[in-house]
């Protein structure tokens, strides 16, 4: 082998090597002259202002919670209060035998092994002379015993902290909703300066809504610590400004006069003044304990109220999709004066059933039988469907959703609460959209008696009840009548918020309809006379009945042959009393299978109880 | 040559005096400043007392073996270490990024891996070749380099994927390619880096736009410098002395244990502090450097030249980090930061080092 060139080559290699190492050494000793020039420029040279800056961070600034507003009904009942509730803290560095003291405590007080383990991790990561909880949300008595033996426990101490509570429960956590621990997704949204301090935020209802008036302003004070970090002394303080009350239109009484008549059964009740549009009831049925989740909710019971059939987490009044059946009748028949196709003499003959032009399919009417020769206000007392057929092939889709959607169905009502659904009322646009499909004059007939497409809130149903009643004057609901600063002293009335009128402005349009709606409860053939025997006072209703289950062409189905989550929903939208009235209400209820049956006599409990609060009535003898 | 015991200690354990002294003395001031850092947890001490034995045993174990096997091993260790990378990326944990692999009880980073097996593989590859290599060699070796950094990158870890590239592209520069070459590929960077700004993730771009303006976020981001800042340079010419930090014991400064344990030692041990850790870690790179022009085979010289200048690397840009010269990338202090990986990680390099100091076959002394 010859080695020559390879040695030679290798030589270069060497020296080519070696120069590359110098050239790298070279760039190391520059690279630790720039960082030795850094650190003479930080060290020396500009020594005396980050000294200046090192004492300052001595000063440390320490957030306050505000207290949280708190929330009223119109008759003065609490729905959300703080309360203290107790925890048993220890600062380890004041305790000689830290186990041994726990081992003692045990005696009194229960601990698990999860608390033990997530006290002994936090006790690992803070400093001897901090408070660390050992236990959350004593009861009464372990604060009690406890009290009595402090003197054995030195080192542990109780401390109280406010937390959220609502007196009354599921009664009024549709509306009031309730407040939980910060998650990601809202810490990402709120302003960390104004929450530092603040663990909980709304998380549904006006707890949600009113976020920002509930909260309050963060407070701060600013300590010196020692070299140690031990709190000195308070430099400076700037208190928290506590958050504002909320006053609702909500009336204890009248809701639990709700939540009772519906004994049971799943459903919803909204009962709005139509005068200011202010919610007086807002019952979703069944609720559940908001108390339960304001420190966060066992797994397992979460589990069983979203597994529920009867779903207690979901709020009807506000998300609740039903057909409003009949109840749209009194706006079509408003609809039908006003565009003159009707006159409230003109009748209408019902032989029971329906027919298109050249068109074999029946479209029935409720009555088999027929009604025989209806004007409006008979086909309102007694919801003649054809009439309303007729009526609907009369104005058209297309009016029929100008209509219908003015009177408030189909768009949010704008209610001061999160989350509420649009519902819907079709159109030919909203049909080619979604399914591609043009508008065939069948399913005008069948929206004309509320069913099909058509889909409402219980909210919407109260609005409309209460846009029928102002005749046609409308006015958003709200739930917060008055929001109170109780550290000024100062209240300010939510003005009712009102969104102009109806577009029906023949007066004898509205007399009709409300001739019809009278008829329906106080006339001699109205589908809901049974409920009115004995009322004092005169008022309007329409019956409703949501189909959920096609009933074929010719068969006849009894209601016992339907599996009882099938049956129709009853449905109910009612005011009173005629003139200037001071309620209104969308009632339903789930599966009750007929409006005049089931939702009906809601309506005149509530309107008794009401008037009786209001002092109208005298109290039963 | 050398066969068999020669009675001497060091010589029959493949042990280089200065490296391990120097370690040894790097690794005693990183367990005091940790003591201080960790607020006086001397459990948090003992943990890495413990890494640093685990860490001396491995440089020492390495240094049994010869150059030439480790020359040997490197494309397996490196196949091993793109498997696990490859891995990682599937089904890696991590907050927020893939970068740790659970086996069984053991949790480590495939990356770390490869910053010693990247420059091992790139000069096994150009060991044999004639020097300074051709274009093609350069372009596959830059290729063994780019692949496992993608995928860091990816996981994502830009400061581990910088020096995992910075060491196999080390071994080119000292295999001599042209500085023609080298002003090629930085002309093209230069061009590219507004392509990179795009692609960056969003917290790699803050940490650049903090780097220029730390006040902009000093809540966030800017945080982390402003309080370094204020730790290093309230420390003066002498420091505030061992224990009396107030930056780092009232917990103004993030990561102070770990990433910026050296803004602590810089407000403890003031510059004069500095100048001698300085001087310790220089001892280390001259020992390195000389070992490197010492050594007497192509493999040698190429992985013991990228270890040394790789290891100042990591000084650097941590020193700069804490300093506020460079971007927050999250890497440690060698030998003094807190944490197993990269100290294992180091010392077996510094193993390396010493295997090839000690298993040269013609010993001249000069």
């Amino acid at each position: 082998m010859n080695f020559g060139p390879r040695m030679k080559g290798q030589s270069r290699e060497t020296q080519l090597f070696t120069r590359r190492v110098i050239v790298a050494s070279v760039g190391m000793l520059v690279l630790i002259g720039m960082l030795i020039a850094r650190l003479v420029y930080l060290q020396l040279l500009s020594h005396d202002h980050y000294t200046t800056l090192s004492l300052e961070n001595r000063l440390r600034v320490l957030p306050i919670a505000p207290t949280r507003g708190l929330v009223y009904s119109r008759d003065g009942v609490l729905l959300a209060d703080n309360r203290t509730s107790f925890m048993l803290e220890v600062v380890p560095e004041k305790v000689e035998d830290l186990e041994q003291a726990i081992g003692r405590l045990r005696q009194f007080i229960t601990l698990d092994d999860d608390q033990l383990a997530r006290f002994r991790a936090e006790l690992k990561q803070r400093r001897r002379f901090d408070t660390i909880p050992l236990k959350n949300n004593l009861t009464e008595q372990e604060v009690a015993v406890f009290s009595v033996n402090r003197q054995h426990f030195p080192g542990f101490n109780i401390a109280g902290r406010l937390s959220r509570y609502y007196p009354l429960g599921s009664q009024t956590a549709a509306l009031v909703g309730y407040v939980g621990r910060i998650n990601e997704e809202e810490l990402k949204r709120i302003d960390p300066a104004a929450y530092a301090g603040t663990t909980h935020i709304g998380k549904e209802g006006i707890e949600k809504s009113y976020e920002d008036v509930l909260h309050g302003t963060a407070g701060y004070q600013q300590v010196e610590v020692n070299a140690e970090g031990r709190v000195l002394r308070v430099v400076e303080r700037s208190p928290p400004i506590p958050g504002r009350d909320l006053h609702l239109s909500l009336d204890t009484r009248l809701q639990a006069a709700a939540i009772d008549s519906l004994q049971g059964r799943t459903g919803a009740i909204v009962a709005l003044e139509p005068a200011t549009g202010a919610v007086l009831a807002f019952v979703s049925n069944p609720s559940f304990d908001p108390n339960e989740f304001v420190n966060g909710i066992s797994a397992r019971l979460y589990q069983s109220l979203r597994d529920s059939p009867e779903r207690p987490l979901f709020n009807r009044a506000l998300q609740g999709l039903y057909p409003p059946g009949s109840t749209v009748k009194p706006m079509m028949a408003a609809g039908g004066i006003e565009t003159g196709l009707r006159q409230a003499g003109d009748r209408t003959y019902c032989p029971g059933f329906y027919r298109l032009p050249k068109v074999s399919h029946k479209y029935r009417c409720w009555q088999k039988a027929g009604h025989g020769s209806v004007d409006l206000v008979r086909s309102l007392a007694e919801s003649c469907d054809v009439y309303y057929y007729d009526l609907a092939k009369d104005l058209g889709i297309d009016r029929m959703h100008a209509l219908l959607t003015d009177f408030g169905l189909g768009v949010k009502t704008g209610i001061d609460l999160p989350g509420e659904l649009t519902g819907l009322v079709p159109s030919r646009e909203w049909k080619q959209r979604t399914r591609k499909q043009p508008w065939y004059p069948g399913e005008t007939l069948v929206n004309g008696i509320g069913q099909g497409f058509m889909l409402t809130t219980p909210l919407q149903l109260a609005y409309a009840a209460s846009v029928i009643a102002n005749r046609g004057q409308k006015l958003s609901p709200r739930v917060v009548a008055t929001i109170e600063d109780p550290a000024a002293g100062t209240r300010l009335a939510i003005e009712p918020h009102h969104l102009g009128a109806v577009a029906i402005t023949k007066p004898e349009a509205w007399t009709a309809i409300v001739n019809g709606m009278h008829e329906v409860v106080q006339g001699a053939r109205g589908t809901a006379r049974a409920t009115a025997v004995g009322a004092t006072y005169q008022y309007a209703g329409k019956t409703g009945t949501a189909q959920l289950f096609g009933i074929k062409q010719n068969a006849t189905l009894k209601n016992e042959d339907i599996a009882k989550h099938l049956r129709d929903h009853a449905l109910f939208i009612a005011f009173a009393p005629l003139e200037q009235p001071r309620l209104a209400l969308g009632i339903i209820v789930e599966n009750g299978e007929s409006g005049s049956k089931a939702a009906a006599p809601i309506a005149r409990t509530l309107f008794d109880t009401w008037f009786r609060l209001e002092g109208v009535l005298d109290a039963p003898g | 040559m050398r066969l068999g015991r020669s009675g001497n200690l060091l010589v029959d354990l493949h042990i280089d005096a200065p490296l391990v002294g120097g370690a040894l003395l790097l690794c005693a001031v990183g367990l005091s400043v940790l003591y201080s850092a960790s607020d006086h947890s001397l459990e948090v001490v003992g943990k890495q007392a413990a890494r640093m034995a685990l860490g001396f045993a491995s440089m020492i174990a390495i240094a049994q073996l010869s150059p030439l096997r480790l020359a040997r091993w490197s494309p397996v260790i490196y196949a091993i270490g793109m498997v696990l990378l490859i891995a990682t990326a599937i089904v890696g944990t991590g907050r927020g990024a893939h970068r740790w692999l659970e086996l069984g009880p053991l949790r480590f980073q495939p990356s770390e891996i490869m910053k010693l097996a990247v420059p091992l593989t790139v000069a096994w590859f150009l060991s044999d070749k004639l020097l300074p290599p051709r274009l093609s060699l350069v372009a596959a070796a830059l290729l063994l380099v780019a692949v496992p950094g993608g995928f860091i990158i990816e996981q994502p870890d830009l400061g581990t994927a910088i020096l995992v590239m910075a060491a196999g592209l080390l071994v080119l520069f000292f295999a001599g390619i042209s500085w023609r070459l080298i002003g090629l590929v930085v002309a093209v960077c230069v061009v590219l880096a507004p392509i990179g700004w795009f692609t960056m993730h969003d917290y790699q771009r803050q940490r650049i736009i903090t780097l220029l303006d730390p006040s902009a976020d000093p809540l966030g981001a800017g945080y982390h410098i402003i309080q370094a800042t204020i730790a290093v340079g309230s420390g003066g010419w002498s420091g505030k002395g061992w224990l009396n930090g107030t930056q780092s014991h009232l917990e103004f400064l993030p990561e102070r244990a770990t990433d910026f344990i050296f803004a602590v030692y810089c407000e403890e041990f003031g510059l004069l502090g500095v100048l001698v850790l300085l001087a310790a870690y220089l001892l280390v790179l001259i020992r390195g450097i000389t070992i490197a022009m010492n050594a007497q085979d192509g493999f040698s010289r190429l992985i013991a030249a990228s270890l040394v200048f790789t290891l100042f690397i990591y000084i650097f840009v941590n020193m700069g980090m804490v300093t506020g010269q460079l971007p927050v990338v999250g890497v440690p202090l060698p030998l003094i930061s807190y944490g197993g990986t990269s100290l294992v990680t180091i010392m077996t390099g510094l193993g390396i080092l010493m295997s090839i100091q000690t298993h040269r076959r013609f010993i001249v002394e000069s």
